[in-house]
């Protein structure tokens, strides 16, 4: 395998990272609008991510960093190409990362209500926004011979992307879901899993209507004919699986689940991507490859030595922070956030 | 206005806004660490209320540090895509090695120090903090690498027209980013101390807390002194390196049009005109510049006028005939000096600070301490003026003698969009700074006393004041 190849799995797992990590933060930013019945839950709910929403959102950083480092084009084309969208994804996730820390530094209702508010359009926004960034661009996009993108509204937003954006979205919000079930006690936990288990069959739903979309809108099925279909096939279990461990009352299963079950799916973008890493709606002789969009071969040698010394350490810290904060949140305790 | 323009401008509001959060991170999360260090060692509750209390004012600012540096690694490829294209090979590698060695380790420790005050044992919750620190050191040497390039190009071959690089160890031993660095890290614990400084010196003149606001005044004189001093020794060999490496930046900053003579006077005021490359008025002070260039009182430095002459042999062919290599002088002399005042004024608050804490008449004192609230601005202003002189003195260029600045730009975002994403920025970065000022201000206010309260009360019940 080559190193660019290799850079572009490390990519794909940065990704995948992200939305499962980030994904169930996501979700629970947006339940607290419709789950929580008053301002005291939702602080329960958001403190059941306070250590984690940070570390869980470098994971976009460095996959940005390192499509930066190991294929500048692909950097290049993808952040001036969705100029809009990303200063909308920035602005999102600014207003959310202050949100959490300010909601309770005044003692006034009215104050937290407005940051709550602030988490939750910053919970909601990009995941649908990335969601469309990433379905668009299996799609493709008008991308020149000088690999410049010019994007019109529609190439952005259309029914394929659209609907792209809101699969992830609801991914993100049933991941959140179980998560906070796992991760509470008495009422909230129950009404999220309640209404995980509802969610669920709307997320079958969507994702069956995406992939009959995606085999029309897109190659994918033609390029990958056998390992996406697998893929397919893999996310529906998962996600039938979720909804078994739900009605079980299995919730670290169930969370694993959904958690797979947006991993899969967002793997089942990059493999179908693979090796491209841009798709030209005009030309396909103008796609952005991991061949031609990439560094140096000294370059990429140096990223892959860094990268594999120090990911262990990174895992290895986060697993620890995951497990000094095992314990369900409740109001029975002082809550920072 | 062009996009160019617009892009620049964009760069230069995102840059100095996330910077005045970046250097008061760093120093304060030395100096809370130093604190909480004492505490554990000494066994003093008082250092643990510092800790605290210095931790909640370190949090307000570290919010909005880490979401305004969530633009910096989107916005290279979002508006200045040629230049990604041009340098991702070199440049992109140190933004990727900042994010996993520095980010994840400050997030993640950053987590445990906030919601680990009663989990976690107190070493392992005394080191969550200093990692949090050497995370957010680790960062500005990553970063700085990447400027350093910038300013100093080196380890690199050009090869299939960009940039890629051959030689990694170059890059992180660049002349210019160890003159840079400590500059930079010292700055910032300079920033911290004397927030510290004027929080404290404040509190003393209202005669709240004297035995807290003294013993941190203190801690903050110390760090602020060898932090301010320190930024003037390594401002002295960045200049010196400065010279050798970017001779025009170094000519614009003193205002110089034609060759000294040997030994250059360092120019203390100059009414510069640009449009008949001359300066109206100078007031300068022998000697100083070659002292400042070469460390010795001898020497001459050669003028912006030669230097265009040798630039456009060199590099017209790179960029084209007819290009001006001269910055904007009168923005790059300015903020140069703005920069070497308030730094100077910093040692010299800090002298008398210490003096007077030695003689144990600081509290009484209240002429100085009125001087050291305002005081708190100047490392900010010292830290902003310091980076316009780097990064204007640079133009044309963005990569010194390889790209110019207005090959740099995103062909195709255009001026409309860019405009719109500054009015955007623009917007929340003021709601940003009002909302921020006004919880410091309430927290400064609060003291760290009452605060222990309000957190206890707010452990039994969240909502019991708010009536829900």
């Amino acid at each position: 395998m080559e190193l660019s190849e290799l850079w572009f799995v490390l990519i794909s797992v940065l990704f995948i990272g992200f939305f499962f990590l980030e994904g169930f933060d996501f979700g629970v930013g947006m339940s607290t609008r419709f789950l929580a019945r008053d301002q005291k839950e939702r602080t329960i709910m958001v403190n059941t991510i306070g250590p984690f929403w940070d570390a869980n959102e470098v994971w976009l950083i460095t996959g940005a960093g390192a499509i930066f480092a190991a294929f500048p084009h692909w950097y290049a084309t993808m952040f001036s190409g969705y100029y809009l969208l990303m200063l909308t994804v920035l602005l999102s996730l600014i207003g959310r990362g202050v949100a959490f820390e300010y909601r309770r530094k005044v003692e006034d209702t009215r104050w937290t209500n407005v940051w709550d508010w602030v988490i939750f359009f910053g919970s909601l926004l990009p995941p649908f926004l990335l969601g469309v960034l990433f379905t668009s661009m299996l799609k493709g996009m008008p991308i020149h011979e000088d690999m410049n993108m010019e994007a019109g509204f529609s190439d952005v937003m259309n029914i394929y992307s659209i609907w792209g954006g809101l699969t992830i979205t609801l991914l993100c919000l049933l991941h959140g879901l179980t998560f906070l079930s796992l991760k509470t006690e008495g009422e909230i936990r129950q009404r999220s899993a309640a209404l995980a288990k509802k969610l669920v069959l709307a997320v079958l739903g969507l994702l069956i209507v995406f992939v009959g979309l995606s085999s029309f809108m897109t190659d994918i099925f033609e390029v990958r004919p056998i390992l996406e279909p697998i893929i397919v096939v893999l996310i529906v279990l998962a996600y039938g699986l979720s909804y078994y461990f739900i009605s079980n009352k299995r919730e670290g299963m169930a969370f694993t689940m959904t958690g797979l079950g947006i991993g899969l799916t967002v793997s089942s973008i990059f493999v179908g991507l693979f090796p491209r890493v841009m798709v030209s709606s005009l030309n396909k002789a103008f796609n952005l490859t991991v061949y031609n969009a990439s560094s140096g071969a000294y370059s990429l040698k140096i990223m892959t030595i860094v990268a594999v010394t120090i990911l262990p350490f990174v895992l290895g810290y986060t697993i620890y922070s995951y497990y000094v904060f095992r314990k369900r949140v409740s109001d029975k305790e002082h809550l920072t956030y | 206005m062009d996009s160019v323009l617009l892009a620049r401008m964009q760069f230069a509001l995102t840059t100095i806004y996330h910077f005045f959060f970046v250097p008061l991170t760093i120093g304060l999360a030395f100096i809370i660490a130093l604190m909480q260090t004492l505490y554990v060692v000494k066994k003093n509750e008082i250092y643990k209320k510092m800790a605290k209390f210095w931790g909640h004012l370190f949090l307000i600012n570290f919010a909005v540090g880490v979401v305004t540096g969530i633009i910096q690694e989107f916005q290279f490829g979002m508006n200045w895509s040629d230049y990604s294209r041009f340098v991702g090979d070199v440049f992109g590698a140190p933004l990727a090695i900042e994010a996993l060695l520095a980010f994840f380790m400050e997030s993640t420790f950053i987590g445990l120090w906030i919601f680990g005050w009663d989990r976690l044992p107190k070493k392992v919750h005394l080191a969550s903090i200093w990692l949090v620190s050497i995370g957010t050191i680790i960062s500005g040497f990553w970063i700085l690498t990447a400027n350093s390039f910038m300013q100093v190009p080196v380890g690199y071959e050009i090869r299939n027209g960009r940039a890629e690089m051959v030689d990694f160890l170059a890059l992180i031993t660049n002349g210019q980013l160890w003159v840079e660095f400590p500059h930079v890290i010292t700055g910032a614990l300079a920033t911290g101390a004397f927030f510290i400084a004027g929080v404290s010196a404040y509190n003393l003149l209202r005669k709240k807390h004297i035995e807290f606001y003294k013993k941190s005044m203190n801690i903050a004189l110390i760090i602020g002194f060898i932090g301010s001093l320190g930024t003037a020794f390594t401002g002295h060999g960045q200049a010196q390196y400065l010279v050798k490496t970017q001779p025009m930046k170094m000519a614009a900053a003193e205002g110089i049009w034609e060759d000294t003579p040997d030994p250059a006077p360092w120019s203390a005021f100059a009414w510069i005109d640009t449009k008949n490359q001359e300066n109206k008025f100078e007031l300068n002070i022998p000697y100083a510049l070659s002292y400042l260039a070469y460390s010795k009182f001898e020497g001459s430095l050669k003028g912006m006028k030669t230097l265009q002459a040798e630039y456009a042999k060199k590099y017209d062919p790179i960029v084209g005939k007819g290009t001006n290599y001269i910055p904007p002088v009168k923005t790059t002399y300015w903020s140069f000096r703005l920069m070497i005042g308030f730094g100077m004024a910093m040692i010299l608050l800090s002298m008398i600070g210490l003096y007077l804490w030695k003689k144990g008449r600081l509290e009484q004192s209240s002429m100085f301490l009125k001087i050291l609230v305002p005081a708190i601005s100047f490392p900010f202003l010292a830290n902003t003026f310091g980076w316009i002189m780097t990064e204007v003195g640079r133009q044309p260029w963005t990569v010194f003698g390889l790209m110019t600045t207005a090959d740099a730009v995103s062909p195709n975002v255009s001026a409309g969009t860019i405009l719109f994403s500054i009015i955007m920025y623009t917007l929340i970065f003021t709601i940003l700074a009002g909302v921020m000022v006004y919880l410091m201000v309430r927290e400064i206010k609060r003291g760290p006393v009452e605060h222990q309260d309000v957190n206890s009360t707010v452990s039994i019940d969240p909502f019991n004041k708010a009536g829900v």
